[in-house]
């Protein structure tokens, strides 16, 4: 009996109030969209730029005529005696050979021999470690070319100019999204919080009414906590369907004629919709009750 | 918590009552009160004087004299700064923070500005009253409609309060403050905002409030009201009392007190 006066209150409150409740809706949904579309695209970006780090590796190219027990050595070495080696990978000669052939096929076959040698991949544990990999491998030699640290090994690479550009631009990626988004948070936080408080104030004098007859303050806060609810479930739901119709109708078909938009892992669509109707509705009760706090001191 | 429910006539409420009031126990009780508000500016200095259950007693002055200052500290939005306030029994300063809307609920309040509920109408106002106390919808049938007909509001409602003269207006207010028959009334100023033809009808209204058995306090600095009531005067002058006489009118005999 006394939830079901609660709700029809906070009913009769949205009713009388439609303006500022319909203020605050509208704060939610733009959140919401805001927050919607901006998700996905900072796990899309940092995904992107994550993957395109994951790609620096140290190319360690065999000396021709490696027999099998130096590949052993070498792989010890790179194994167990360098710092900083996330994993190896060897890919031998023929394994090599059929790589490239498959990818251009014409021209190995003009070739017919393999001219390929035996390789390990490198990756680093961090992407940032690159440089202290290849310093251990083929450390620079006074002269200001390089040795190596073993005779088997002809050659030691990591594409030294693609690979600074990529750690310098994933970088900066990440951090302005990282900054956008805490930023973007905020922002979203202060406006809800302020649009409650303003609906609020004009209706202190209410409040004050209530207490003189002798409200209890959760008797007074129930009602303003449910229309929190309804505000933010409102606000969200109408947030969450427009994102579903600009997902439909606008990503779904793009992602199918371009890999590039589906390819980065972004949020499941459904846990993102949870997400966010979960903090709308939160976020808009919680003001509601606390903000209430100032005006129930009488 | 129900500080006291005293028998009355229509609508008493058994069970819940806690004892009334024993005989000779004063319904309201100040003892050398002082209220010092910020900046030291005196709103009562050292006041005492004593309600009997069932009185009808004017609290008059000039404004600044310290009328308000009293009802507020009988509802506790203000805490004393010094002496002792008793309500039935009660000692306020013993009434925590927590039960204050519970004794607030033994004590009808009217106000110079009516402090009705904006969006509610004539009969949602007086019925909130109830559902605080958590009233059921057969109490607010029962008791609504019967307040309303004594305070002549029948025909008003489902009227919203903007709709009203004030003086209907502070009748809602009146019907609000008694649809739980408290064992007292307190009134700042009713007629404050009122034309003396209205002010006539409040507080005839007042009159039979207070021959149900309810205390009434009346804080006002209406002269015609006064003297047309012949009642209990208690008259403050820079927050102390300076007049404590029955049966009196506004002016003391000895001269201009306002």
């Amino acid at each position: 009996m006394k939830v079901g006066f609660f709700v029809r209150e906070a009913l009769r409150s949205l009713r009388r109030n439609a303006l500022p409740s319909f203020a605050a809706m509208a704060t939610v949904l733009v959140t919401v969209l805001v927050l919607g579309v901006f998700i996905p695209v900072v796990q899309a970006t940092t995904g992107a730029a994550n993957e395109v780090r994951n790609k620096v590796i140290a190319d360690v190219y065999l000396a021709p005529g490696s027999g099998p027990r130096d590949v052993e050595r070498v792989r010890r070495l790179l194994e167990t005696d360098t710092a900083h080696v996330g994993s190896v990978e060897f890919v031998s000669k023929r394994e090599a050979y059929r790589q490239e052939r498959r990818r251009n096929p014409e021209a190995y076959d003009l070739l017919g021999a393999n001219p390929l040698p035996d390789t390990f991949r490198v990756t680093p544990d961090e992407p940032d470690n690159i440089g202290l990999v290849r310093d251990a491998l083929a450390p620079r030699a006074p002269g200001g070319g390089r040795t190596v640290a073993d005779p088997a090994i002809d050659e030691v690479t990591n594409r030294e100019e693609e690979t600074s550009q990529i750690l310098s631009a994933t970088r900066v990626v990440k951090l302005t999204m990282a900054l956008l988004a805490a930023l973007l948070v905020v922002a979203s936080v202060l406006l809800i919080a302020n649009t409650i408080r303003l609906s609020l104030f004009a209706r202190r004098r209410e409040v004050e009414v209530m207490k003189l007859v002798g409200a209890t303050d959760w008797f007074i806060r129930w009602p303003f906590v449910i229309e929190g609810v309804v505000v933010g479930a409102l606000g969200g739901l109408l947030g969450i369907a427009l994102l579903a119709v600009g997902k439909i109708a606008l990503i779904d078909p793009l992602a199918e004629q371009f890999a590039l938009i589906a390819a980065p892992d972004t949020i499941n669509f459904a846990l993102l919709v949870a997400i966010l109707l979960g903090a709308s509705v939160a976020v808009s009760a919680a003001g509601s009750g606390l903000s209430l706090r100032r005006f129930l001191r009488v | 918590m129900a500080i006291s429910e005293r028998e009355i006539r229509r609508g008493s409420r058994s069970g819940t009552a806690a004892p009334a009031p024993r005989p000779g126990t004063a319904m309201v009780d100040l003892r050398a009160v002082t209220k010092l508000y910020d900046g030291g500016h005196a709103g009562l200095d050292g006041v005492s004087f004593s309600v009997r259950p069932g009185e009808f007693v004017f609290l008059v002055g000039a404004t600044g004299s310290g009328k308000s200052t009293i009802m507020r500290l009988l509802i506790k939005e203000l805490e004393p700064t010094g002496g002792s306030l008793v309500v039935a029994g009660h000692d306020l300063a013993a009434v925590s923070r927590r039960q204050v809307p519970f004794y607030r609920r033994n004590i009808g309040a009217v106000f110079q500005d009516f402090k009705l509920l904006p969006n509610r109408t004539v009969h949602d106002n007086v019925a909130y009253a109830l559902q605080v106390t958590g009233g059921g919808r057969r109490e607010i049938r029962d008791k609504v409609p019967d307040i309303l007909r004594l305070t002549g509001l029948s025909t008003k409602l489902h009227n919203y309060p903007d709709q009203l003269s004030g003086g209907e207006q502070q009748r809602v207010s009146m019907a609000r403050a008694f649809v739980n028959h408290p064992p007292l009334l307190l009134a700042d100023e009713p007629t404050g905002n009122l034309d003396p033809e209205t002010s006539v009808g409040i507080m005839q209204l007042l009159y039979r409030i207070n021959r149900t058995g309810t205390t009434v306090l009346v804080a006002t600095h209406d002269h015609a009201m006064v003297d047309r009531m012949r009642r209990r005067v208690i008259e403050l002058s820079a927050g102390r009392v300076i007049r404590d006489e029955e049966t009196a009118a506004y002016a003391g005999p000895e001269g201009d007190p306002a």
